[in-house]
């Protein structure tokens, strides 16, 4: 199942024992205990598991929108759970690439638009931030529905504009929350499959979380977790339906 | 800026409703302080620009106003007239005109019940002294007759004072004989006529109200201010004739106390408005906030963005409200005068002064409507906004 990228390869998402804790009431919910994860430059991870293992608790982590109550998480070599606010929303900016389960674009501004905000960050001009988006655009297969609005946009175009929106700063790591729970197979097939050329043409480092076993036969790791624990490579929790592999 | 402008204005666009239902709240409360304050604009502007740069008024110490002065004929010529310093007439006499100020009531078109107004008797050295005085209909009334010449302010507004007609003041009824312009807008709400014939009809004896004196030259009035307020014989107060109209422009001040306070009020009003509109969308928009921070805007990003929406919708609200209360500006109304209790008609003004009051008072509505909901959406963590819907 696991297809390693090479010894040699730097790895650029490590964590060690990393613990979030939830207070909820006056109960505490560890959505996460102890996780190790090397992630290495490269791969194309899906995270699987069911609801509440902790997936999406980890992707949050690893992109720095919530900060580990216990363990460390360093990305690109750096401990993003020591980082300011600022220097984080900076980080973020430049190397993390944000796919959402419902897209999140922004609805009153055009594909076009959502593609380039976050090129706005950067110190790029005007002309720049077009081609930028302009090419991210074309590589999603949308460089004809730049200025449409995302509510004249089929679920899987919107999709796809997401992700342009994510690759156009050219991050390093491309960070996925069940990126086809949304979708029709078809758009979903067209998804994944952007996902993987990503992967394999540009490179990009993609962790993707997902339910769906199909979905995660595009990656070249599936990795479980269950009540919060990483389970050990190729092992999957007891009673789970081990995906059949993509075709 | 690093979010885009274009990113609040057509969430503003998308929101059309509310917008305009919290910027016409806003325009509101901006007319209401506009309209009061191009009135006492309009007010200050009449009373400021009445009155002869070399001319001075005497009165009778602390008397305030005309109406209360009393300077006799006797002191008149004895110690005022022939002062060294008064410029000369055509007619070789000296620039001091001796004036009975009194008040009459006659129905005007706002106030059929009747209106105070200034009614000035005058002798020939008065007629001469108004040589910016233009007759637009009619002439000068005759000395020895019961006739009156009007302001074109009082012709307008009075239906009773036009040309041709009888009104009735002191003892009988005065003909109106002439319509006069002038460039000093607080003349033209007076009805004048022969001071001697006014005397008796009021029986004021030989009292009049006060002197209208001009000077050679800037020196020369110095002087005489000087002299005429050091004159034991006398007693006056001397004025230049602009401070005193001038003076008289603090009539307005009560209506623009109340037309600021009543303002005031509304912003309050206007501010929850603008708070609860904005708290609205931050909380419709937590997605996007919470989205905006995935890609990078920081905390300051998003509380701009949030702020500078609520500038434009506070923008909206005060071009609204002088769009409102423009139709105002050049209106003729009329006011009574505090010092002289006879109604001033003047104009509403909506000065630049007026319009760049009105949109800073606009800003001030927007930007404590949201500063709130501005902080509130910087504050929210990532993951809660991503998660509220």
């Amino acid at each position: 199942m696991s297809e390693a990228t090479g010894a040699a390869a730097e790895v650029i998402i490590r964590t060690r024992k990393l613990t979030k804790e939830f207070a909820r009431d006056s109960f505490r919910v560890v959505a996460l205990k102890d996780v190790d994860l090397d992630v290495k430059r490269g791969e194309f991870i899906a995270l699987m598991g069911p609801s509440g293992s902790g997936k999406s608790t980890l992707l949050h982590l690893a992109a720095a929108m919530d900060r580990p109550t216990g363990g460390t998480i360093e990305v690109l070599g750096q401990d993003i759970g020591a980082m300011g606010e600022s220097a984080v929303a900076r980080w973020r900016n430049r190397h993390i690439g944000f796919v959402f389960q419902s897209f999140n674009l922004i609805p009153v501004l055009t594909a076009f638009e959502n593609v380039e905000l976050p090129l706005k960050l950067t110190h790029l001009k005007k002309g720049e931030r077009d081609q930028h988006a302009r090419t991210a655009l074309r590589l999603v297969g949308l460089d004809d529905r730049m200025h449409h609005y995302p509510k004249q946009l089929s679920g899987g175009q919107e999709q796809r504009v997401a992700i342009a929106r994510a690759i156009v700063t050219d991050p390093d790591i491309l960070l996925c929350d069940e990126p086809t729970g949304n979708l029709d197979a078809k758009s979903a097939q067209e998804v994944l499959t952007l996902l993987k050329r990503l992967n394999e043409e540009y490179g990009k480092t993609v962790l993707m979380v997902t339910h769906d076993p199909h979905a995660a036969h595009f990656a070249r790791t599936i990795r479980y977790l269950d009540k919060g624990e990483l389970l050990p490579e190729g092992q999957a929790p007891e009673d789970w339906r081990t995906p059949e592999p993509h075709a | 800026m690093k979010i885009p402008l274009s990113y609040n204005l057509r969430n503003l666009a998308v929101r059309r409703t509310t917008t305009i239902m919290t910027a016409f709240g806003i325009g509101l409360t901006v007319a209401v302080l506009a309209a009061s304050m191009s009135l006492t604009a309009g007010l200050r502007e009449a009373f400021r620009a009445s009155g002869h740069p070399l001319q001075l008024i005497l009165m009778r110490e602390g008397s305030g106003a005309e109406l209360s002065s009393q300077v006799s004929r006797e002191s008149f010529n004895e110690v005022i007239r022939y002062r060294p310093g008064i410029a000369k007439l055509k007619s070789g006499e000296p620039a001091a005109s001796l004036e009975l100020v009194n008040t009459i009531n006659l129905p005007s078109k706002e106030s059929p019940d009747g209106m105070n107004l200034t009614n000035r008797g005058i002798l020939p050295e008065g007629v001469a002294m108004r040589e910016d005085f233009t007759m637009v209909r009619g002439r000068w009334f005759e000395f020895g007759k019961r006739e009156v010449v009007v302001g074109s302010d009082v012709a307008s507004r009075y239906p009773d004072a036009g040309l041709g007609r009888t009104i009735r003041f002191g003892r009988g009824e005065w003909l109106v004989v002439g319509v006069f312009d002038t460039p000093f807008p607080a003349r033209k709400s007076e009805v004048i006529g022969d001071a001697n014939q006014m005397l008796q009809d009021f029986q004021r004896g030989s009292l009049f109200s006060s002197v209208l004196v001009r000077a050679e030259d800037e020196v020369a009035m110095q002087a005489l201010t000087n002299s005429l307020s050091a004159e034991q014989r006398l007693q006056l107060d001397v004025l230049t004739e602009r401070e005193y109209y001038e003076r008289q422009s603090s009539s307005g001040n009560l209506i623009q106390y109340v037309g600021t306070f009543v303002a005031i009020i509304m912003a309050v009003g206007s501010m929850f408005a603008a708070m609860n509109t904005m708290y609205a969308a931050v909380a419709r928009r937590s997605k996007e906030i919470g989205t905006l921070r995935v890609l990078g805007f920081s905390r300051r990003s998003i509380l701009t963005s949030f702020f500078i929406e609520s500038m434009i919708l506070a923008v909206l609200g005060g071009v609204a409200g002088l769009l409102l209360v423009l139709p105002l500006n050049g209106l003729t109304t009329g006011i009574g005068a505090d010092a002289t209790f006879a109604e001033i008609a003047f104009q509403l003004r909506v000065t630049p002064e007026v319009a760049l009051t009105s949109m800073i008072f606009a800003l001030i509505v927007g930007a404590a409507g949201g500063l709130l909901p501005a902080f509130g959406a910087a504050r929210k963590q990532i993951l809660t906004a991503l998660r509220d819907m």
